[in-house]
């Protein structure tokens, strides 16, 4: 949606990644962007450079902060400490919304550092949402859950991916960071369509989307976010937005990272999308 | 196992994997065994281990709940995650310790690297703390960096503390009127936390600086299209021979620097960490050292905004 209250009834257009290979050309050069995403983790921390930084990027530009390691599917409670420092960053960045992934990553204290998959149950789905609303509340900002990509998948399963999001966002109340590459890599994953999982989920909760590149392999795809987008992807993108309205997004290039007017560019092709999902209402693809 | 299981900070793994996910009890252990699969080192062929820690053959423990699909079996999946846990890990601590993987060369270092992450796995959301345990590691288990553990101990160290300068808390620098107003018996200062006082058996500072200076020729000659000549005429970094140093690891305006320090210096800095009041702190230097010394560190200490008030 354009403006919603998951996004801060905001109405940003198309961002990039901000990485520390592009720090020197946009501080110098000040080129025109939308917005740029900020991994929260890599500010949170207590001075140097990062922040320096940040607030320069902060005196121009308009940032949004995504998370890594949340882990609002995680059993264990959310580490009181963690909270502190994100909060702190929330106060300093202003950000209209947070985001951060629909999955697990720590138990007991220790961290895999890796997004992992939930088991799709109603079980998990009632604890997840527990913990984004006690994290919301905390936070006092909006959040979006991203879904992730996945390779593998739980027996006790008792729903599809969509379904599960579905349950955990209309429990929790909050927006959904629709990931459609990372919906792609999946379906390719584990043999579902695609465009049942975009016609699936809540479409006025979507605060804002994803696009990014991936690797395929000859058994299984990775989400490695190394390439520019590819046209499968380009075309579930258009599909969402037909079905959502056009919506904050942003290209996540994260590693073999090219010229910033390299990834800009890749990033502002969801122009394209955009319009031509706005010119045409085409049949919903099966 | 207890003992290293206490290290890990992970509680035991069920012995089955939940049948159904009822309650948050369920989810815990559903997500412990998972974990406990993910953590556990490679094989020598960078593969999931085929034996689970009760004996039973991986592919049974993990066809008990992972969904295969005809292409992937629930042992390469879940072969999938355990790899990438590595990969990353790995791949942060190489980037962080260049100085520790010139004086281990890379495969002795990745042994090293994987016996730690086993031993010691991330403790904390950000991959920034990753390398924090290392020097105790380091100590405690000796045969991984023989016989140059003392070297890589204070390399370690000394890369353990670039981290710290990079992004440390810094707070309000004192100011000489402060200092002026309160007598020096009940002056009691701090230093930021960014700094790092380190006494090292290793003059490390030069030698970590020519590894990444010869790193960064590397990669420059790598990209040019007379490759092997250029690389040839890149020096190798010696092994620096054991020589006490003082030095404090450090950021000015948001630059890494190291800086040497003669022993008294040190001892002063090292008490004034400590909480002394700046009297004690002085004495601490030692009887050799003059006024107009002591009034140079000084005036040094503080133009480069490492002094503190007290929490």
């Amino acid at each position: 949606m354009p403006a919603n209250s998951f996004n801060g009834q905001t109405d940003y257009g198309i961002g990039i990644g901000l990485r520390v290979p592009h720090y020197a050309h946009i501080l110098e050069k000040k080129p025109v962007v939308d917005w740029f995403e900020i991994i929260s983790e890599n500010f949170m921390v207590d001075g140097g450079r990062p922040l320096q930084v940040l607030d320069q990027i902060m005196e121009q530009y308009r940032v949004v902060q995504h998370g890594v390691s949340m882990y609002f599917g995680s059993a264990d409670k959310p580490d009181r400490a963690h909270l502190k420092k994100l909060k702190a960053l929330v106060k300093r960045t202003k950000t209209p919304w947070l985001s951060d992934h629909l999955c697990w990553g720590s138990v007991d204290g220790t961290y895999t550092h890796d997004l992992l998959p939930m088991p799709y149950t109603f079980a998990s789905a009632r604890r997840t949402a527990e913990k984004i609303r006690q994290i919301r509340d905390y936070l006092e900002v909006p959040i979006c859950v991203e879904n992730v990509s996945s390779y593998a998948e739980y027996h006790v399963s008792e729903m599809t991916e969509w379904e599960f999001l579905t349950e955990v966002v209309e429990r929790a109340d909050c927006g959904i960071l629709l990931d459609v590459n990372n919906i792609y890599v999946s379906a390719k994953n584990h043999d579902f369509n695609p465009y049942d999982y975009l016609n699936g989920v809540p479409h006025h909760r979507v605060g804002q989307m994803h696009v990014a590149g991936h690797t395929k392999f000859e058994k299984y795809i990775l989400d490695t976010h190394d390439h520019p987008v590819l046209d499968p992807v380009w075309q579930l993108y258009a599909h969402a937005t037909k079905l959502c309205g056009v919506t904050a997004t942003l290209l996540e290039w994260d590693d073999k990272i090219p010229s910033f007017q390299e990834v800009h560019d890749e990033a502002l092709k969801a122009n394209e999308y955009i319009d031509g999902a706005k010119a045409a209402k085409a049949p919903p693809k099966k | 196992m207890k003992s290293a299981l206490r290290a890990t900070g992970l509680k035991p793994p069920p012995k089955h994997a939940p049948k159904r996910l009822a309650t948050t009890g369920d989810v815990v252990k559903l997500q412990r065994l998972m974990t406990h699969i993910l953590v556990r080192p490679l094989t020598k062929d960078d593969g999931l281990q085929p034996t689970w820690i009760d004996g039973r053959p991986m592919t049974e423990v993990a066809d008990e709940f992972i969904k295969p699909n005809d292409r992937l079996t629930a042992f390469d999946r879940l072969q999938l995650y355990n790899r990438m846990y590595w990969f990353r890990l790995i791949d942060i601590m190489h980037d962080d310790n260049p100085g520790l993987r010139a004086v281990l060369g890379d495969r002795k270092f990745t042994r090293l690297v994987e016996a730690y992450i086993a031993k010691y796995p991330s403790r904390s959301f950000t991959l920034r703390n990753l390398c924090e345990r290392l020097p105790q590691f380091i100590r405690e288990e000796p045969e991984w960096t023989a016989p140059h553990t003392a070297l890589a101990l204070a390399v370690t160290r000394f890369e353990w503390a670039q981290t710290v300068a990079f992004d440390g808390e810094q707070r309000p620098v004192l100011s000489p009127a402060a200092i002026a107003r309160t007598p020096p018996g009940r002056l009691r200062l701090s230093l930021q936390p960014y700094v790092s006082l380190l006494a090292l058996d290793f003059p490390v500072d030069d030698y970590v600086t020519a590894v990444k200076q010869r790193d960064a020729l590397r990669t420059a000659a790598s990209n040019t299209v007379d490759r092997a000549r250029k690389l040839t005429r890149i020096k190798r970094v010696t092994k620096p021979r054991r020589r006490r140093i003082y030095v404090a690891v450090h950021r000015l305006e948001n630059r890494l620097y190291y800086k040497r320090l003669e022993r008294p210096a040190f001892l002063m800095l090292q008490a004034i960490a400590a909480g002394q009041a700046l009297g004690a702190a002085v004495t601490a230097g030692g009887r050799r050292v003059k006024p107009e010394q002591v009034s140079g560190w000084f005036t040094s200490w503080m133009g480069l905004g490492w002094l503190c008030p007290r929490k």
